[in-house]
């Protein structure tokens, strides 16, 4: 749908739902300007899990099922679980070596920290936000667990705790809050990187490095930085030899995803103004064909409810 | 008192064969539930990290909101709108929807994984969340339900409350809170009767805005900034069938007046309200390039065709002729495929169009699932039984027929039909 056709039903949908379009534009919203983030630059990335063994370790996760050597895993595509926040996996896009083997891709899956996040525009009870640091945190004490972060959120990202009965916990990457709200604190991941395929810094200064790799090596890399304008722009971002959409990557809009949400909801509730309206048009209607006889008021009396 | 307006309790006894069919129902699902607060929700239900939603949210709490709207569409014709002809179907409506909001907490308390912290929304505010907005919104409305039925209980045990046993010392409290309630509330009402029809119009759109953050995940065919007028629309359209078809039941198995004129009288805005919404509905799809969809033979397109012919248009047409507006059976016929329509719609928003990437394999719902859906609609159902046998909610034949006001002003509307 264009942007004309959505304003158009918008403002028909605001005006019915008594919202006005000129409110229903919405203001920008606020997002951290400079948050850190991280550029994994899958070129580099040689599928050692060592990322994934970091992040286990760094959040104090499960063992998991087969070891963090086992290249096996990699034989089916997996996705972040209560027990893992981020994965490796293999692709292979049909691009071969000199010697005619096929060249795999490694991609890292986890929580993009989206710059304005579906989950944390969802989240009932604002267990999740949006930190300045560019995390995404959520608080478990908040959390009534009624998944409406799962499903807003985009990537598929946040994963639940189906099988406890009372305190089940949503589970995702943490970005490490605490480790990244310390001074020359890393995330577990990209600390651990023995190929630097990940690269932990300010958003800003990992755009222009993505492009600056892109510029100075345009044969290496696909002239495409993943995060930079994905739904707004996410604190992860993803360089690559292969499109993106050979990789498991999902092709998603550049539109923050709250936004038609946000900007119907603000439209509405602005100061309240329309159930207000709605209010005092209902009462005058009420007034106007009240009956007119005031002994009716004790006849009706049981029919007033 | 007297005269064709005279709800009163219905003095049949309670335990018929039909009660007891109810309960049996009612038990399975217990029994699911308590497996559930042992083993988790991956114990009872099929719900997956690519599902989280199931049929818990999409017909206990969405569908049944929607349902329950006979409650303010009928307060607002009767007592907004000042047609007080209708009023004899407004108390039945009224502890229909006072049940089934009653039931929205109880069924969100099995579904959210810390039910225990059900009530942190009402301390942790995210204005942004639609979530939120709905939650206030039917929190709000549910006690202004309350409210608004306290008058028939006032009425039927004002000045003769008897507690049973131990609670007979509460007697003197309860007097005193009903005749208060009786004295005051005839006064005030109209502000909760309006207060009811303003939050019910909020969170019945808001309901509609909750798939809206999930622009990428919903069916073209669904996903529309309209959506909230869309679900209001429909939510103020089933309102009156659902009042048709709650009183067909109650009529089919208690003693109670034939509302059938009243009823018919009804239907008219029902054709009104339906033609609007199946106009908006196939106006979206086309103005948003979306209709293309529907040659796809896919799942989503056949339960969008269904939705639309059966449930909306197929009644309409029904509905426009007169001999169905008069008959029983064509009213209830047409109230059903309404409803229908509606159950449809919110399970294809909820369910049927919503698909998450990476999603393995589709969602249907377990066994215990529906078991638990199941028992909660039959609890509803033995609430009412219950309470309209000891309680002034609907009118029980036998009664002498005299005509009323109220009589003459149906007379009208029923010319103002022919
Ligand atoms: S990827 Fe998903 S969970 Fe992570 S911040 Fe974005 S919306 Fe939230
Ligand atoms: S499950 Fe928890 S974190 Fe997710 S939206 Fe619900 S309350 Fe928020
Ligand atoms: S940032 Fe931390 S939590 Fe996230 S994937 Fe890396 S190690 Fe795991």
């Amino acid at each position: 749908m264009n942007r004309r056709a959505f304003l158009k039903w918008a403002a028909a949908g605001g005006a019915a739902a008594l919202g006005s379009p000129t409110i229903a534009a919405g203001a920008p919203r606020k997002v951290p300007d400079d948050p850190y983030g991280c550029l994994v630059d899958l070129t580099r990335c040689v599928g050692c899990r060592k990322c994934e063994q970091a992040c286990n370790r760094v959040n104090n996760l499960p063992p998991p099922s087969t070891p963090f050597d086992d290249l096996v895993v990699f034989d089916r595509h997996r996705r972040p679980s209560p027990e893992a926040f981020t994965v490796v996996n293999r692709y292979h896009t049909g691009r071969r070596d000199d010697r005619g083997q096929l060249v795999p891709t490694f991609v890292k899956v986890q929580c993009m920290h989206c710059q304005d996040p579906a989950c944390v525009s969802a989240c009932i009870v604002g267990a999740l936000t949006k930190k300045t640091n560019g995390a995404v945190h959520y608080d478990v004490s908040k959390c009534i667990g009624c998944r409406y972060c799962m499903v807003a959120c985009p990537f598929q990202i946040p994963q639940y705790e189906y099988t406890d009965p009372i305190t089940p916990r949503v589970r995702k990457c943490t970005f490490c809050f605490e480790r990244i709200s310390q001074e020359g604190g890393l995330p577990g991941c990209a600390a651990i990187c023995p190929v630097e395929a990940i690269t932990f810094g300010k958003r800003n200064v990992l755009l222009d490095l993505a492009k600056k790799r892109i510029q100075e090596n345009p044969t290496r890399y696909i002239d495409s930085i993943y995060g930079a304008t994905e739904v707004g722009g996410t604190s992860w971002l993803y360089i690559s030899g292969e499109p993106f959409e050979r990789l498991g990557f999902l092709t998603l809009p550049s539109k923050p995803i709250p936004q038609t949400a946000e900007a119907i909801q603000h439209g509405i509730f602005k100061y309240f103004w329309a159930p207000l309206t709605l209010y005092g048009l209902l009462g005058a209607i009420m007034y106007s064909v009240r009956p007119k006889t005031p002994s009716r008021i004790s006849d009706d009396k049981g029919d007033q409810s | 008192m007297s005269g064709r307006h005279a709800a009163a309790p219905l003095s049949v006894p309670l335990w018929t064969p039909g009660v007891f069919v109810l309960i049996a129902l009612m038990i399975p699902g217990f029994v699911f539930i308590l497996a559930r607060f042992i083993g988790g929700l991956a114990a009872v239900t099929n719900l997956s990290q690519t599902s989280p939603w199931g049929i818990w949210v999409a017909i206990d709490v969405a569908t049944g909101v929607a349902l329950a709207a006979g409650g303010f569409t009928t307060a607002a014709l009767a007592h907004v709108f000042g047609r007080h002809a209708y009023e004899t179907v407004t108390r039945p409506a009224l502890l229909t929807a006072m049940l089934g909001y009653t039931f929205v907490p109880i069924a969100l308390m099995i579904d959210i994984g810390r039910s225990w912290a059900i009530w942190h929304p009402i301390i942790y505010w995210q204005g942004n969340s639609v979530l939120f907005e709905v939650a206030m919104c039917v929190v709000l409305y549910t006690n202004v339900l309350y409210i608004e039925f306290l008058p028939i209980v006032a009425e039927r045990y004002k000045d003769r409350v008897r507690l049973p046993g131990p609670l007979s010392i509460l007697n003197g409290i309860v007097e005193k809170f009903l005749q208060v309630a009786d004295r005051t509330l005839d006064r005030v009402m109209w502000v909760f009767i309006l207060a009811g029809v303003v939050l019910s119009c909020m969170h019945q759109s808001g309901l509609g805005s909750l798939m809206l953050i999930a622009p990428t995940k919903l069916h073209p065919l669904w996903y529309t900034p309209i959506l909230p007028l869309l679900f209001l629309l429909s939510a103020i359209a089933v309102g009156f069938p659902m009042v048709i078809f709650e009183n067909a039941l109650a009529s089919a198995s208690l003693p109670i007046e034939d509302e059938t004129p009243v009823l018919s009288a009804l239907s008219r805005y029902t054709v009104i309200l339906l033609g609007v919404y199946g106009i908006l509905k196939v106006a979206d799809i086309v103005v948003r390039g979306a209709a293309g969809y529907l040659l796809e033979a896919r799942v989503e397109s056949f339960s969008f065709l269904v939705e639309l012919l059966v449930g909306v248009f197929l009644p309409f047409f029904l509905l426009l002729k007169p001999s169905v507006r008069k008959s029983r059976r064509g009213l209830f016929i047409s109230a059903c495929l309404i409803i229908f329509g509606v159950v449809l719609n919110r399970l294809n928003v909820f369910l049927v169009g919503f698909q998450s990437p990476y999603a393995e394999k589709g969602y249907f719902p377990s066994i215990g699932e529906l078991a638990v859906t199941t028992a909660l609609i039959a609890a509803i159902m033995f609430l009412y039984r219950l309470l309209v046998t000891y309680l002034p909610v609907l009118t029980p034949r036998n009664h002498s027929h005299t005509t009323t006001a109220c009589d003459g002003a149906l007379l009208q509307e029923g010319r103002a039909e022919s």
